[in-house]
C-alpha cells in the first residue's frame, strides 16, 4: 500500500489532498479536469474494498454494510464530477468561488467515505459534521439570497441535529462506561454492540433518541426535513446529486449502526418501530407535498425525503429481507436520484428555469436528453425494471407478511408518490414544448453518459445481480439485526 | 461521591451557574446583554473542564478548558460585540414567545431533564449522573432559545449554548474518549456559524439578520 497507510485511510485523504490541491487551482478547465481524476482514482482505490478483509482496523471498518455504500458512493463521485465538468461554465463561477466549490467537493466526498468507514462512533460523528460544513458551503457557493437562505437553513437545523447527535455519543459512552476500560474502544461501534446485552438499557434508550432525532435530521426523515428541499433546489445542480446521492446515505447509515447497538439490548424499548414512525410520516408527507411542487428540483427534494423513509421504513422492520431491501432501496434511490438531477441538470440549463411549467416538453426539442430524463424519473418513480422496483416490491412484501395493516398507508403512500412523479414526468417530457431561453451550453453529448450509466447500475441491481453482489448485499442486510 | 465533598460540589455548582446562566440568557432582550452572558457561560464551561481535568487526573481536559476559554469567553463574544456595533443592533429584540411563557418552558425542560437523567442513570456515579442533568438541561434551554428568537445572531448564541452543554456533558462522564477532538470539531463548527453571520448577512441584507424575512425565497410560487 502507497505511504504504508492503509486503504480505508487512503480513501479518506486522497479526497482531502485533492480538495487541498483544488483549492489553489484558480483555472476552470485544469480544475475540473483533476476533479475528475481525483475521483476517478478514489473509485478505483475503492474498488479495493472488494478483497479487503472484513473488520475493524483502529478508527475504521470494512463489512458487507458499508461496502456497497461506498462503492456506490465513489461512483457517484466520480460520475457527477464528469457532469460537473461539463456543466461548471453554467454556473459562472468566479476563481474564488470556483475554488470553493471543488475543494468543497472533494473535502465533502473523503467526509462522507470517513463517515461510513468509522468504526469509532466518535469519528463519525466528526466526519458527518465535517460532511455537513463541506455541503454548506457548496449549497452557499453562489452567493445569492436564496442560496443563503438555504445553507442558513441547512447550518441551523443540521447544526442542531448534529448537536444532539453528540449527546447521543455521549450518552452511549456512557451506557458502556462501566464495562470499558479508558481509550479510544469505548466508542468503538464492534465493541459496543457486543456489550449492549450488559449496558443500562436507560441510558441505551436515551442514547437512541438522540442519536435518531440527530442523524435523521441530516437522513431527511420528517419533521426534520425542513432543510433538504431548499439546499437541494438553491446549490449549485451538481451538489443536488452528491447531497441526495450520498449525505443522507451516510447520516441514515448512522442511525442504522445506532440501532444495531441498541437492538442489541433485549431490554431496550425497540428502536424498530420508531424507524417506521419517522419513516411512514416521511412518505405520507413527501406524497402529498409533491402534488404541491412547481419547482423541479424542489419536487425531486420531496422525492428524496420519501424515498429515505422507505429506507427508515425497511430497516425499521429489521430482518436479513426487510434490511435487504432497505439497503438495496438505498443503494438504488442514489443512483436513480443523481440520475435525475443530471438530466434535469441540462435541461435547466436550457429553459434557463427550474419551474416544472418552464421546462415542459423536452422530447420535443431535445429527444435525447428529454428520453433519458423520462426514464430516470420513470425509475425513481419505482417503476420496473429498475433497482427502486425490486426493493419496493420486497419491502412491502415483508410489510404485508409481518404488519399487514401498516402495508395500507405505506401503500397509499407509494402510490400516491409514484403518480405524482408520473404527472411530473408527463409534464416535463411530453408537455406542451417551450422554446430554450439559452442557448444551449458547449455541453457535449459525453455529459449525458453519466445518466444512463447510471441507469445502466440501476437496471443491474433491479434485474440481474451477479451471486456475489447478492452474497456482499445479503451480508451487509444481517449486520443491522 | 455525594454532598459535602470538595469535587463533587465544586462541579455541581459550575454546572448550576451555567443553568443558570441560561436562564438568563433566555431572560435577556439586549443582544449585547446576551453576548455578555454567553461569555459568561463560556468561561464557566472553561472552569468546569478544568476542575474535571483536575478531579479525574485527565489532563486532556485542560486543553479542552484552555480552547473553550480562548473561544467561547474572549473571541466569538469579542467578534459578536463588532457585528453588533456595525449592524447597530443595540435595540431590544422581541422574542417569538413572550418572556414570561419562555421561563415556564425553561423550568419544565429543566425538570424533564431531571426527570429523565436521574432514575435512568442511577447505576453510574453521582457526579456523571448530575452533571448529565444540569449538561441536558442546558442544551434543551439552548435549543428553547433557538426556538423562541427569531434574530439570527440570538439563534446563534442559542445553538453555542446548546454547544455549552454538550461539552459539559462530555466532561463529565469519566474516560470518555476524544473529548478535545469532539469539542475541537464542534467548536470548528460554531466559528463557521459565525463566520456565515459576519460574511453573508452584513455584506447582503444590513437589516435582514431576523429570519422571518429570508422566508418569501421558497420558490414556491406557481
Amino acid at each position: 500500500m502507497p505511504l504504508g497507510m492503509p486503504l480505508p485511510w487512503l480513501l479518506v485523504f486522497l479526497p482531502w489532498a485533492g480538495a487541498i490541491a483544488l483549492a489553489l487551482l484558480p483555472r476552470e478547465r485544469p480544475a475540473a479536469l483533476l476533479n475528475i481524476g481525483v475521483s476517478a482514482a478514489s473509485f478505483l482505490l475503492a474498488l479495493g474494498l472488494l478483497v479487503l478483509p472484513e473488520g475493524e482496523q483502529g478508527w475504521t471498518r470494512v463489512d458487507a454494510l458499508n461496502t456497497p455504500l461506498l462503492l456506490l458512493g465513489f461512483l457517484i463521485g466520480l460520475t457527477t464530477a464528469i457532469f460537473s465538468a461539463g456543466d461548471i461554465a453554467a454556473e459562472r463561477f468566479d476563481a474564488l468561488r470556483l475554488r470553493a466549490y471543488h475543494a468543497a467537493f472533494q473535502g465533502f466526498m473523503g467526509a462522507q467515505a470517513l463517515a461510513l468507514l468509522a468504526d469509532n462512533m466518535g469519528v463519525m460523528w466528526v466526519a458527518i459534521e465535517i460532511a455537513t460544513l463541506a455541503s454548506v458551503l457548496m449549497v452557499a457557493v453562489h452567493g445569492t439570497p436564496p442560496a443563503i437562505e438555504a445553507a442558513w437553513k441547512l447550518f441551523i437545523l443540521c447544526g442542531v441535529g448534529i448537536a444532539l447527535a453528540l449527546l447521543g455519543t455521549i450518552f452511549l459512552y456512557l451506557a458502556a462506561q462501566p464495562f470499558v476500560g479508558h481509550g479510544d474502544s469505548g466508542l468503538s461501534w464492534a465493541v459496543l454492540k457486543g456489550l449492549a446485552s450488559r449496558c443500562d438499557p436507560g441510558v441505551l434508550n436515551l442514547a437512541f433518541v438522540f442519536l435518531l432525532v440527530g442523524y435523521g435530521t441530516k437522513a431527511g426523515l420528517v419533521p426534520l426535513h425542513a432543510w433538504l428541499p431548499d439546499a437541494e433546489a438553491e446549490g449549485p445542480i451538481s451538489i443536488s446529486a452528491v447531497l441526495s446521492g450520498l449525505l443522507l446515505n451516510a447520516a441514515l447509515h448512522a442511525v442504522i449502526r445506532a440501532k444495531a447497538i441498541v437492538a442489541a439490548h433485549p431490554g431496550t424499548v425497540p428502536p424498530g418501530p420508531y424507524l417506521i414512525g419517522l419513516g411512514l410520516a416521511s412518505v405520507l408527507l413527501a406524497a402529498f407535498a409533491l402534488w404541491r411542487r412547481h419547482d423541479a428540483r424542489r419536487f425531486f427534494a420531496w422525492s428524496s425525503i420519501q424515498h429515505m423513509g422507505l429506507s427508515a421504513i425497511a430497516f425499521g422492520l429489521g430482518g436479513p429481507a426487510a434490511n435487504l431491501a432497505g439497503l438495496l432501496h438505498m443503494l438504488g434511490h442514489s443512483l436513480c436520484k443523481s440520475a435525475v438531477f443530471f438530466g434535469l441538470g441540462h435541461a435547466v440549463r436550457r429553459r434557463a428555469s427550474q419551474k416544472i411549467g418552464d421546462i415542459s416538453g423536452l422530447i420535443a426539442t431535445h429527444p435525447g436528453l428529454g428520453w433519458g430524463l423520462a426514464v430516470a424519473i420513470g425509475a425513481v418513480a419505482g417503476l420496473p425494471p429498475f433497482a427502486l422496483f425490486a426493493s419496493e416490491f420486497a419491502l412491502l412484501t415483508e410489510m404485508v407478511g409481518r404488519h399487514w395493516w401498516l402495508s395500507l398507508p405505506l401503500g397509499i403512500g407509494v402510490l400516491v408518490a409514484a403518480s405524482a412523479k408520473l404527472h411530473t414526468l408527463q409534464l416535463l417530457c411530453f408537455g406542451e414544448a417551450r422554446k430554450d431561453a439559452a442557448p444551449p451550453p458547449g455541453a457535449a453529448a459525453w455529459t449525458l453518459v453519466p445518466l444512463w450509466l447510471h441507469l445502466a447500475v440501476a437496471l443491474w441491481l433491479g434485474m440481474a445481480l451477479p451471486g456475489w453482489a447478492r452474497a456482499l448485499l445479503a451480508a451487509g442486510a444481517e449486520i443491522p439485526g | 461521591m455525594t454532598f459535602g465533598q470538595l469535587p463533587y460540589d465544586v462541579a455541581h455548582l459550575l454546572g448550576g451557574f451555567m443553568l443558570l446562566l441560561s436562564f438568563v440568557l433566555l431572560y435577556q432582550r439586549g443582544v449585547a446583554a446576551v453576548v455578555n452572558t454567553f461569555a459568561a457561560q463560556g468561561a464557566i464551561l472553561a472552569a468546569a473542564a478544568a476542575w474535571q481535568g483536575f478531579v479525574q487526573g485527565a489532563p486532556q481536559l485542560y486543553l479542552t478548558a484552555f480552547i473553550a476559554f480562548a473561544a467561547k469567553a474572549v473571541l466569538i463574544p469579542l467578534a459578536l460585540r463588532i457585528l453588533i456595533r456595525r449592524l447597530d443592533l443595540h435595540r431590544n429584540v422581541e422574542p417569538a414567545l413572550g418572556i414570561g411563557p419562555s421561563m415556564i418552558a425553561g423550568v419544565a425542560l429543566v425538570a424533564l431533564a431531571i426527570l429523565v437523567v436521574l432514575p435512568i442513570t442511577a447505576g453510574s456515579r453521582a457526579i456523571a449522573r448530575e452533571d448529565l442533568a444540569l449538561a441536558l438541561s442546558v442544551v434543551l434551554l439552548g435549543m428553547l432559545m433557538m426556538i423562541t428568537r427569531r434574530n439570527a445572531i440570538l439563534q446563534v448564541v442559542g445553538l453555542m449554548s446548546l454547544e455549552n452543554g454538550l461539552i459539559l456533558a462530555a466532561v463529565g462522564v469519566a474516560g470518555m474518549p476524544l473529548v478535545v477532538e469532539l469539542s475541537t470539531a464542534a467548536l470548528v463548527m460554531l466559528l463557521l456559524v459565525v463566520a456565515g453571520v459576519f460574511v453573508f448577512q452584513i455584506r447582503e441584507r444590513f437589516d435582514t439578520v431576523d429570519t422571518a424575512l429570508l422566508e418569501p425565497h421558497r420558490g414556491e410560487q406557481p
